[in-house]
């Protein structure tokens, strides 16, 4: 059987769980739950690092050969903030992929679709791999598809609200018209959130909070894992439709 | 949660047991800041002052050494700071216009925008130019207490100076607002007035901000005048606290404000001593002070100079980020970028 990859500007990953950096309790923690989990690709804050001291522990404790370190530019509000982080990134040596979060509401964190656009194009235009992160908006998903970007990021529901996929009719349509992979962001608090989102063909899901916040993260990226390969083997095994009423197991039982 | 649950929770017939509340407070805590704690020190710039609040160190008729530093003094109490690990700073003055002007403050803040990734201030209440002029020279954030919502209170602990114009200063959040301010903490002084009726008032003021200024990263302190056991007043002599808050409490407080603005970032300060400031952080704090000295000159110019409130933390940063792993949460030093702006 051929082996089934996520392709992200022409990069192959077998994981297809990203991992955010964000509120574990210290890097310790935070660098056993990236080995349980099983992710290639983690994300890491500009705002946190340090990039004049080298020694800066969170990068420190991810090995660059191993992961695919991905910036974002979490707190900026402008198209301009995102562009002078992500060209700051660079130039210190960081891959050339980045994460795009422009949210000007510092409450809930929702992405500014007018600024995430313009951004997204100053940054392809500069040979930037950029995954931007958006609400679940179909037409600004074809949008940043046609300017080059290289996944969508739709959120599930609001960062850190733990609430799953609330957004599930208008990832439906993007997942459907999308020919970059989609990879669910925000919003996941549980595994069978993650599964959920595989089961409806999302391409990968990024998960932060419900795996740092939890007791043991540790323990929770290793559920995270399990549940993004089930419900990737589900959504590939084709999924009988769910029903609302009871049906006989022979379709000619009358 | 609403306001009208918020007000029957603080109530003080609220049956909801204080234990509860605290497990969802750390829960919600947990969700939107994780096991986190952001470091930043207070520097005072100048201790020179018109007013005569009751309450502060700083009362005009306070017999007090007064010193404005210089910027050369600026800088070397800067290092000091971001010697010790700091990248967040919070500059702090009396009230002075004529000895501490605009111009002086945007001295300062160029000086330590040099040193540090962010620059918040904590000074008398501006116009929207001098603002908007102070976030061009570097700075991001911006701390107004009101002291007390309770305008008789208000006209009583600043009896007089400019301080007692209540109006003047209740606008200046909107003020800093409006000329492009990212971090906007408010909050009461705890021991003026009674403190359910100022916590509902706070809750009113945060929530009309937040639906008028959607951009704005507002963020709450409760700062509580502490008498230590067997002490009369914390500087001022003839000041006596009017409304205690207990720390039951104060739990209550912090964990009802946690619960109506699960988002919002709450400052501790090293007003509170170190035993319970190790205990009730997980339960709503996302900020901290350490190593706070609260006089200007006070870390490396060796003047001694007079103080603006007794701090009952005295660890260094060094003691209270070992607490914090201990706790099993990450001290954060850096969580901003100089590119914001």
């Amino acid at each position: 059987m051929k082996k089934d990859l996520l392709l992200i500007a022409k990069r192959k990953f077998t994981s297809r769980l990203l991992l955010g950096t964000g509120k574990f309790s210290s890097p310790s923690v935070m660098k056993e739950a990236i080995k349980n989990s099983g992710a290639e690709i983690v994300t890491v804050a500009l705002r946190r690092i340090d990039l004049n001291n080298p020694k800066d522990h969170i990068l420190s404790y991810i090995d660059p050969n191993k992961y695919l370190i991905l910036p974002n530019t979490s707190g900026s509000k402008t198209a301009e903030e995102a562009v002078r982080l992500a060209r700051i990134s660079r130039a210190f040596g960081l891959p050339a992929w980045v994460k795009l979060e422009v949210t000007p509401d510092p409450r809930y964190l929702l992405p500014d679709p007018i600024e995430t656009l313009r951004a997204a194009e100053i940054l392809i235009r500069e040979g930037f791999t950029v995954l931007p992160y958006i609400n679940a908006d179909p037409v600004l998903a074809k949008r940043l598809e046609e300017l080059g970007c290289a996944t969508i990021m739709p959120l599930g529901s609001p960062i850190g609200s733990a609430q799953g996929i609330r957004t599930k009719a208008n990832l439906e349509i993007i997942i459907e018209q999308a020919k970059v992979p989609v990879v669910v962001d925000a919003g996941l608090g549980s595994p069978s959130h993650a599964a959920e989102a595989m089961e409806m063909g999302a391409a990968a899901v990024l998960v932060n909070t419900a795996i740092a916040a939890a007791d043991d993260p540790a323990e929770m990226a290793a559920a995270f894992k399990l549940a993004v390969e089930a419900g990737r083997k589900a959504f590939l095994s084709g999924m009988i439709a769910a029903s609302a009423t009871a049906s006989a197991s022979s379709p000619l039982q009358l | 949660m609403n306001l009208k649950e918020f007000k029957a929770i603080i109530s003080a017939k609220s049956n909801q047991s204080l234990e509860d509340l605290m497990l969802a407070a750390r829960r919600e805590t947990l969700k939107h800041f994780g096991r986190t704690i952001q470091l930043y020190s207070p520097l005072y710039l100048s201790n020179e002052c018109v007013n005569s609040c009751t309450y502060c160190g700083f009362n005009r008729r306070s017999k007090i050494k007064r010193i404005t530093l210089d910027i050369k003094q600026v800088e070397k109490e800067a290092q000091f700071l971001r010697k010790q690990g700091f990248q967040h700073i919070l500059l702090l003055t009396g009230e002075d216009s004529s000895r501490v002007p605009v111009d002086y403050l945007e001295n300062a803040i160029r000086t330590a925008k040099d040193l540090f990734v962010s620059v918040s201030i904590e000074v008398y209440p501006l116009r929207e130019e001098d603002y908007s002029r102070l976030i061009a020279a570097g700075v991001d954030g911006l701390t107004i207490y009101q002291e007390t919502y309770h305008l008789p209170t208000y006209h009583r602990v600043h009896p007089d100076g400019p301080k007692r114009d209540f109006k003047w200063r209740l606008g200046a959040p909107e003020r800093a607002a409006r000329a492009g301010m990212r971090k906007i903490g408010i909050g009461f002084l705890l021991g003026l007035y009674d403190w359910r009726d100022e916590a509902l008032k706070l809750a009113e003021h945060l929530q009309s901000l937040l639906k008028n200024f959607w951009q704005a990263q507002f963020q709450i302190s409760f700062p509580r005048i502490n008498l230590p056991a067997g002490r009369q007043a914390p500087i001022e002599a003839d000041f006596k606290v009017g409304y205690p808050v207990s720390d039951q409490e104060f739990i209550r407080l912090l964990c009802a404000f946690r619960l109506l603005f699960p988002q919002i970032g709450f400052t501790l300060s090293t007003r509170e001593r170190a035993k319970l400031r190790d205990k009730i952080f997980p339960f709503g704090f996302t900020q901290m002070s350490a190593g706070s000295k609260t006089f200007p000159g006070a870390y490396s110019v060796g003047i001694k100079s007079g103080k603006q409130f007794e701090i009952a933390d005295d660890r260094t940063p060094r003691q209270v980020v070992k607490a914090l792993v201990k706790s099993g949460y990450e001290p954060v030093w850096k969580d901003w970028e100089r590119s914001f702006a």
